[in-house]
């Protein structure tokens, strides 16, 4: 029996056992709303295009399944850009179908054409003009895969109206055959044998372990490699929370704004084992400075990445997870303590700080949210101070809590990104933590929260001003402050009230106290409007140009 | 330092335009690219001369592995191969000159393609350097107008860097 493309997708989108998918619609995109019409597959209607991919890359994040996004033609495409390109930064895995005006129409510069593909080309994985209906469920099989193995990332399919409307013969492909994309899982046994010689001579290893951790689910292989080796555990903002917070081996973030214990310790290393992980400019400072003394043990999925940045002794090429399960039953256990007692020397030296005294402190509600959710709570962030508090001071101690925007580094994410997480884990408690401006970026999802009925807990660390920029402009434009003043902000608790959703402001020490605790057990969404001193620095602070091991204090 | 890479491909649409984009937005520089379908009609063969040092080329070649359109990339730059371009030029040739341009022609072993009143269009090809030399001798004479291709290479002998080798679809 013949069925339309667009019947077909959606038939696909089944087959791939996708539950539900973000998105907006619009002209050409109506023949696959149509087909959504007699679907099981749930739709979550956004309020604008951005907040569907944010949420689906939340989702995708936290379920570690493909988030899916429908969006229209044109302003829908373009919509879309900020959170594909998010997503492919930080390679999480996304399916994305736009419409586009009928192939007869493309090049015209008709209504709502853009050349999506063209526009989407570097900033996905790899895309798709579906020009032959024929050939879509065989695109879409390939989205899925290419989407999800490897390293993850967004897979758009740009379907024009006349093709969705297009009879098929539908028959879903079983396998799929790439002659071109053929990522390596595991690893070289020989490297791993190298990689646990180099393990077993060294005398101060570091781990820096980052997102590949988290997408490949590792964190217990993580755990076993740190505790056989005894060797101290630092993260990339995107790797925080695959290593628990509260270990004695646990160093904080590394890099811009990392601890300085877990700085020195990747300057002074004699062996740095680098998971997942892409050595960015955040984290590695002036390059030539960064791990001086150390050989290089560096696994990633993706080839490319090793050495792009740092010369690397024993490259890994393969799943992270893979490569540690193989890995760890070369390794011996080690237990000489010098090395440690050194880190744990620089740990209680350089604690993080700051003062109690006075307005509302931001880090205060951070660690109070970490007491109040023994660190279990998945964590979603925006983008800006607040962001660096969060990794500073919250101890994650759930694998997968982080959901944050790292190498875009997109204001807008948190509070989308926050609904699609708890859409994923409806049973889990999402915290969203935001910052003034970022929050009115994105905060129309309001409206998709209180409709899908989800009980986020939004805590906005309202200081009234761009926080991140006022630090650079006081850092590197000696206080000479531009284009940060936000005090005409709304009242963000009658914002959310006006949305049927409670608001609270908090602005003490001792509010935050008593509400805070009260507030997160509510069983719907919460809104809370902490009023936070805007003199607040995120500290330490790398300079620009300078070795991580030269953090100042802000 | 050149590098003559020949690049296997998905003869799909865009798949130029992936490369190209790789190439501008990562700031590698290309020195010349010719595309062509190869004897199987899906795959199309690139080859591009691309201009860095060691650690650049490792990184064009990784990220060119990562496109999806990308079968196959060979680096022949240390290879034995055979490498041609081809060129047409319009010289000025009036009476006075013509037998001159004729003599140059005869030594570079081009052809004369077409002819006009006061011009002869020519046709050579070769590799890099005798194209460049045919195009200085020529200059004194006035080019009106020439074009060229890209280079175009293979490796001599039975070593392949086609797609044979690669397996086709039914075997996979």
């Amino acid at each position: 029996m013949e069925i339309t493309a667009a019947q077909a997708l959606v038939q696909c989108l089944e087959k791939e056992q996708v539950e539900l998918v973000f998105g907006y619609p619009g002209g050409t995109i109506l023949p696959v709303y149509d087909a959504l019409h007699d679907s099981a597959i749930k739709h979550v209607l956004v309020r604008h295009e951005q907040g569907a991919v944010h949420a689906a890359d939340g989702y995708a994040r936290a379920t570690g399944r493909v988030g899916v996004v429908v969006a229209t033609s044109g302003p829908g495409a373009t919509n879309l850009v900020t959170g594909i390109a998010n997503a492919y930064m930080d390679s999480v895995p996304l399916v994305i179908i736009t419409g586009q005006v009928s192939t007869g129409m493309v090049g015209t510069d008709a209504f709502q054409e853009v050349d999506t593909t063209g526009i989407t080309m570097p900033i996905t994985k790899h895309n798709y003009l579906a020009k032959d209906a024929a050939q879509l469920p065989r695109m879409i099989k390939n989205a899925f895969y290419i989407a999800a193995t490897g390293r993850p990332g967004p897979v758009l399919i740009d379907l024009p109206k006349d093709m969705a409307e297009t009879k098929i013969k539908f028959q879903y492909p079983e396998t799929v055959y790439l002659r071109g994309y053929k990522p390596t899982f595991r690893g070289h046994p020989n490297q791993i044998a190298e990689a646990a010689k180099l393990i077993a001579q060294s005398e101060r290893p570091v781990i820096y372990a980052g997102g590949g951790i988290t997408s490949s689910r590792s964190s217990a292989e993580l755990l076993a490699l740190a505790e056989t080796i005894n060797a101290p555990v630092t993260n990339t903002l995107q790797g925080l929370s695959s290593f628990p917070g509260d270990h004695p081996l646990f160093l904080g973030m590394l890099g811009l704004h990392g601890t300085r214990a877990a700085n020195l310790a990747v300057t002074n290393c004699d062996l740095l084992i680098a998971l997942g992980a892409r050595f960015d400019d955040r984290v590695t400072g002036k390059i030539s400075e960064f791990a001086p003394q150390a050989g290089v043990i560096h696994v990633d999925v993706d080839p490319a990445e090793i050495g792009k940045n740092v010369p690397v002794h024993v490259p890994i090429v393969g799943d992270v997870k893979q490569v540690l399960q193989e890995l760890l039953p070369r390794l011996e256990k080690r237990t000489d303590p010098s090395w440690l007692e050194q880190v744990s020397t620089w740990k209680q030296e350089y604690p993080l700080r700051y003062e109690v005294e006075g307005m509302l402190k931001p880090q205060y509600v951070v660690e109070k949210l970490d007491e109040i959710t023994g660190g279990q709570a998945v964590v979603a962030t925006d983008v800006g101070q607040h962001q660096m508090w969060v990794a500073q001071y919250y101890r994650f101690r759930r694998a997968g809590g982080l959901i944050s925007s790292g190498g875009l580094g997109a204001m807008g994410f948190g509070l989308p990104a926050a609904m699609g997480a708890q859409i994923g884990l409806p049973g889990e408690q999402v915290i969203l933590v935001v910052g003034d401006g970022g929050f009115q970026m994105t905060m129309q999802e309001l409206g998709t929260i209180v409709e899908q009925q989800l009980p986020v807990k939004i805590i906005i660390f309202n200081n009234s001003v761009l926080g991140m920029v006022r630090q650079l402009q006081k850092v590197y434009y000696e206080g000479r402050y531009t284009a940060i003043d936000l005090k005409f902000n709304p009242d963000f608790a009658i914002l959310a009230q006006a949305y049927g959703i409670k608001g609270y402001t908090l602005r003490s020490k001792e509010e935050v106290d008593t509400l805070l605790p009260q507030a997160l057990t509510e069983p719907g969404p919460v809104l809370i409007n902490c009023l936070v001193s805007a003199e607040e620095w995120v500290s330490p602070m790398v300079l620009a140009g300078k070795s991580i091991s030269e953090a100042i204090d802000c | 330092m050149l590098h003559t890479l020949t690049v296997l491909v998905e003869n799909s649409p865009g798949v130029l335009a992936r490369v190209a984009g790789l190439f501008s937005r990562r700031g590698y520089n290309i020195d010349s690219l010719a595309v062509g379908r190869t004897e199987d009609p899906e795959v199309s063969r690139m080859t591009i001369v691309v201009d860095g040092d060691d650690r650049v080329l490792e990184q064009v070649t990784k990220q060119l592995h990562k496109l999806v359109d990308v079968i196959k990339i060979n680096d022949i730059t240390a290879d034995e191969y055979v490498d041609r371009e081809l060129v047409l030029i319009k010289v000025n040739a009036d009476h006075s000159q013509r037998v001159e341009v004729i003599q140059i022609c005869d030594v570079f072993r081009a052809r004369i393609v077409d002819m006009g009143r006061k011009t002869l269009t020519l046709e050579c090809t070769g590799n890099h350097g005798k194209i460049n030399a045919l195009e200085e001798t020529l200059r004194p004479y006035g080019i009106k107008e020439l074009v060229r291709t890209g280079k175009i290479a293979m490796v001599r002998g039975t070593k392949n860097t086609g797609y044979q080798d690669i397996g086709t679809k039914e075997e996979n």
